[in-house]
């Protein structure tokens, strides 16, 4: 099996994997930490409120808490379908 | 003053147990007065791994309750001095813990110990987040394995926001990474996360290799500690975790494939180290 793996041209090492899968989802988990519990639920809930209008997918919207000595800030990112007009229900 | 240490890892079954009974036996050893206190409410495994489960008479949940005093509950280990052992209560719920019960109890044990090993349930409820808020130190044991590294992670955020500490504004826990469970000779295939990986992916100092080794089944089979097993290489593992722990400066062992010599492959050798 190794000798046909290596024949074949190296194979991507599954441990290579698992290391990019754990530094996208870890840093995806720093960036939420020490966020208020409600952050998720006001995801949620954003993203049904710009779906009434907008053709947006599941993931297109980003969200985060930036807080920085005595003023917070609230960043929604919502990557709108080329064509708006289009996309319009 | 006692040193808080707790032994956490969000994920079950990676070691946590089997780390927090070798580490107390080896910080006794090493002359420290030490207690090893079980925190899994309804599920305790420490008095087995430890060999002491026959001589359970009160538990944890007894003393916070004041049903019995803390001298009733601790139990002295038989095969090393200076050592005691506050097991968990088999029959409440995670419930019966409380904040001031806790912070009590350690309270108390910080007079008499010198070290206070706090061995975390698995998960990150009532039990997890009671066993690590009072810690000065966290021992994280991780596997080389992506749903543990990625629980270990999430533990890493509880430590640093829902402790004592961080809600006091004191200095952050220590936080330690400890490796469990980990094959060279896997790593070296390209099939298992190398130690530099993780220690990059959770960015917190290594205190410990702990290779995947049979002594360890071994040990808790017979109810010893692993680390009693010196010619071992996970027992020789742990005490060098402990000196580390202790602060002294121990190089890295058993991170590399071991090569069998001819008789050993002659003969199949298996992995009695």
């Amino acid at each position: 099996m190794r000798l046909l793996d290596f024949l074949k041209g190296e194979r991507k090492k599954s441990a290579s994997v698992a290391k990019e899968r754990l530094q996208i989802i870890v840093a995806h988990q720093r960036g939420q930490r020490g966020q208020p519990d409600y952050m998720p639920m006001l995801e949620q809930e954003l993203l049904e409120v710009i779906r009434r209008y907008v053709k947006v997918d599941q993931d297109a919207i980003n969200i985060s808490l930036d807080s920085d000595n005595d003023c917070s800030v609230l960043e929604l990112n919502v990557t709108l379908p080329n064509d708006v007009e289009d996309a319009k229900r | 003053m006692a040193k808080i240490i707790v032994v956490t890892s969000g994920k079950g079954g990676v070691g946590k147990t089997t780390s927090a009974a070798a580490i107390a036996t080896g910080l006794a050893l090493r002359g420290n007065k030490t207690v090893v206190i079980d925190f899994d409410v309804g599920l305790r495994n420490l008095d087995l791994i430890m060999g002491c489960e026959r001589r359970v008479v009160y538990d944890l949940v007894n003393v916070i309750q004041g049903e019995a005093g803390l001298k009733q509950a601790l139990i002295r280990d038989k095969r090393t001095e200076n050592l005691h052992i506050l097991p968990a209560s088999q029959t409440r719920d995670k419930e019966a813990l409380t904040l001031e019960g806790v912070e009590k109890v350690l309270a108390d044990l910080a007079g008499e110990f010198d070290y206070i090993i706090c061995d975390s349930p698995a998960g990150i409820e009532r039990g997890a987040q009671l066993a690590l808020y009072f810690a000065d130190e966290a021992v994280v044991v991780t596997n080389p394995e992506v749903s543990s590294v990625r629980d270990s992670d999430r533990i890493l955020g509880l430590l640093s926001s829902k402790s004592r500490r961080a809600e006091q504004g004191q200095d952050p826990i220590k936080e330690h990474l400890l490796i469990t469970r980990y094959n060279p000779n896997r790593v070296d295939d390209g099939d298992m996360l190398n130690l530099e990986d993780i220690r990059e992916i959770l960015a917190i100092d290594l205190v410990g290799l702990i290779p995947e080794s049979e002594a360890v089944l071994r040990a808790s089979n017979q109810g010893v500690p692993v680390i009693h097993d010196d010619k071992s290489d996970a027992g020789q593992a742990y005490a060098d975790t402990v000196s580390r722990l202790m602060g002294e400066d121990v190089p890295l062992r058993f991170q590399l494939v071991q090569k069998k010599g001819l008789i050993a492959r002659m003969f199949g050798g298996g992995n009695r180290r």
